[in-house]
């Protein structure tokens, strides 16, 4: 968007957000924001492919009998929820307790024109 | 009492609720932020709902429980895919999302990109994504209304058709957010209890136990042990193996790039409670797809699944209704006659709710991407008249959708569904993912990444067996199919992403890396974002 459009508000307001941008506090949160998302990011894919490609070449694998009719391969495709929701949680207990925090501070300091 | 009579009563039921809810919305809608965003307040829980509502297609309800009937354990490996997906949702877009955009997809590009071209091709993605997947659901809905009712006619699934356009058309045009929101919410209710319900029944015949279950589906399905093994419809030869992981790649990239999903992160105050929507979304859509698992095996172990049944001559769509029936007491029995009608009222409730969605994202990108930010670039545009040009691309698309779903009936469903997903994990997620991480990206890369994906998607499903060349192609007769696979993914997907990553080294856009300072604090913090309406 071409600068000549903006506002002196909006100028100002860019200034703000140039200075939040350049605080410690604001380095954390995206370091610890970062910091979890990508690794498990990856490491969810990896393990969902991991699922897709033994179900198709490891047959032979998939198809051992645990217990009855259970077969690994549905209890692979069951740890697949089982870590979809553990991942989930993890996540909403992260950031409730280090991103929530210090993102509604650098906020409220923003609202509250602390930087400018 | 008939069953068609039961049957079509609850039909109308269905109709005249979410009609009435509409009404009801419909005077809560002022301004522009009402009709995009419902005013962006809906609670946490209550937009997790309405994701479930949009998420939970026809196509998963009757679909997975059918392919599992059906095929047995490669019908779960659907579901997964689905699931999973919401993870890349949660972690890498839901909040930063809410944070940096207002009413479409094509806002957090425009933040820091030129308004015109990004504007421009993320609306293209919109409209392609939401046709194929609207299409899908009206052509699963004329099926399933002519087979519900018990009337197999042409002219009855071509009524449905354009009856299912018209009531979509009406909730958009008249409720917006709001109104489709509430649509979703109640379909979202009436689908897990009816599910829940049926699982219940099911479960209980085998004494809740689920090796005993699926020991008689495996026995009842004919197949033996091999109906609870993967590879019963996806095993095969290494190209059939490739396509299936392409598959499986457009499953769990596309659901973040699908834009009637985005658009609903907007719907919500804050980003916390976009995360908070996702939660729930994950908790309610991985416990449905959990029922989903024992409707299908039930149906595979108490329904006649041959090759002449009526559960494998519609490729298992009825499966879930005619389980109801059965656990209900039977063909002929009140209580079978009872759960059968509600069950394919909910499926009903269900069709109804995704198009509203579907038609909802693609006239807010028209009118928000292409009349404001395009056509009238410099000129103001007051928020009666975007609202209004809103609703006429509701009833434009609307209509486009009908006149393409009656000649679509010939397409699979499942397929289009699955093409929906690539090209929404080829074109919009490449574009999402590098616009929220990467500073140096810029306006050449996304519409590169959007363009190049959304070609490469739909440009590898026209040159594959899906189109020509093999006994179930579109076009039997010819053949021109020279990319081997039906399912894009696993190539256009990279591809989107390097023409995102070219685009963006050859091409140098300052004010980009400039306002990508403004937009991470944004996405961050919250700190600027658009906050709930007053009112």
């Amino acid at each position: 968007m071409a600068e000549n459009y903006r506002t002196t508000d909006e100028r100002t307001a860019h200034a703000t957000y140039e200075r939040m941008h350049a605080t410690k506090e604001f380095h954390e949160l995206r370091r610890r924001y970062r910091g979890f998302a990508i690794p498990w990011t990856v490491a969810f894919l990896v393990w969902y492919l991991t699922y897709v490609v033994l179900s198709t070449w490891a047959t032979d694998f998939m198809n051992t009998k645990l217990v009855g009719n259970i077969n690994i391969a549905l209890v692979f495709g069951l740890l697949q929820f089982v870590t979809t929701f553990l991942i989930a949680w993890l996540y909403a207990k992260h950031s409730a307790k280090h991103l929530d925090p210090l993102a509604n501070q650098l906020k409220s300091e923003f609202d509250t024109g602390a930087h400018s | 009492m008939s069953q068609q009579f039961l049957t079509s009563s609850l039909f109308i039921a269905v109709v005249l609720l979410t009609v009435g809810i509409t009404m009801w919305a419909s005077r809560q809608t002022k301004t522009a932020s009402d009709f995009y965003s419902g005013g962006r307040s809906f609670s946490g829980f209550q937009n997790g709902l309405a994701i479930g509502g949009d998420y939970m297609s026809a196509a998963s309800f009757l679909g997975i429980s059918g392919a599992i009937a059906l095929f047995g354990y490669d019908g779960f490996l659907y579901s997964i895919g689905f699931l999973v997906a919401w993870l890349v949702a949660l972690l890498l877009v839901a909040e930063m999302l809410r944070n940096a955009g207002r009413y479409t997809m094509a806002d957090q590009l425009a933040y820091r990109m030129r308004q015109r071209p990004v504007r421009t091709a993320a609306s293209m993605s919109t409209v392609v994504v939401s046709i194929f997947y609207l299409l899908a659901q009206m052509v699963g809905a004329g099926t399933l209304v002519a087979l519900l009712l018990g009337v197999e006619s042409q002219a009855i699934k071509n009524v449905t058709i354009v009856g299912v356009g018209v009531l979509m058309i009406f909730y958009v045009t008249v409720g917006g957010m709001k109104g489709t929101t509430w649509v979703q919410i109640v379909k979202a209710v009436l689908l897990m209890t009816g599910s829940l319900l049926i699982t219940i029944l099911v479960l209980a015949q085998f004494d809740f136990n689920l090796s005993t279950l699926l020991g008689a589906a495996a026995e009842n399905s004919g197949k033996g042990q091999a109906f609870l093994e993967p590879g019963l419809r996806y095993g095969g030869d290494f190209l059939a193996k490739i396509d299936f992981i392409s598959l499986g790649l457009a499953l769990v990239l596309g659901t973040a790039g699908l834009p009637h999903i985005l658009i609903r992160f907007y719907t919500v105050p804050t980003a916390q409670d976009a995360r908070k929507s996702v939660l729930w979304a994950i908790g309610l859509i991985g416990a449905f797809y959990l029922m989903t698992l024992v409707l299908g095996f039930g149906a595979a172990a108490l329904l006649d699944t041959g090759a002449d049944s009526e559960v494998a001559k519609t490729t298992g769509n009825l499966a879930s209704p005619l389980l109801a029936e059965a656990v209900g007491g039977g063909a002929g029995s009140t209580g079978g006659a009872i759960l059968l009608a509600l069950i394919s009222a909910v499926a009903f409730a269900t069709i109804l709710a995704v198009v509203a969605g579907l038609t909802l994202a693609s006239s807010s990108s028209v009118a928000h991407d292409l009349y404001k930010g395009v056509f009238k670039k410099d000129r103001q545009v007051t928020e009666r008249e975007e609202v209004l040009v809103a609703r006429v691309a509701a009833f434009a698309i609307g209509a486009i959708a009908i006149i393409l779903a009656i000649p679509a009936q010939r397409l699979n469903i499942a397929f289009l569904v699955a093409l929906a997903f690539a090209v929404a994990a080829s074109a919009n997620l490449p574009a999402i993912i590098y616009n929220m991480f990467w500073k140096r990206f810029n306006t050449r890369g996304a519409t590169w990444s959007i363009y190049g994906g959304l070609l490469a998607a739909v440009g590898l499903v026209f040159f594959s067996p899906v189109m020509s060349g093999a006994e179930t192609s579109l076009f039997p007769n010819s053949d021109w199919a020279v990319f081997p696979l039906s399912n894009p993914g696993i190539i256009s997907i990279p591809f989107g992403f390097l023409m995102g990553f070219l685009g963006t080294i050859t091409s140098r856009e300052p004010e980009s890396e400039v306002m990508f300072v403004e937009l991470e604090v944004r996405a961050l913090t919250g700190a600027g974002a658009e906050g709930a309406s007053s009112h």
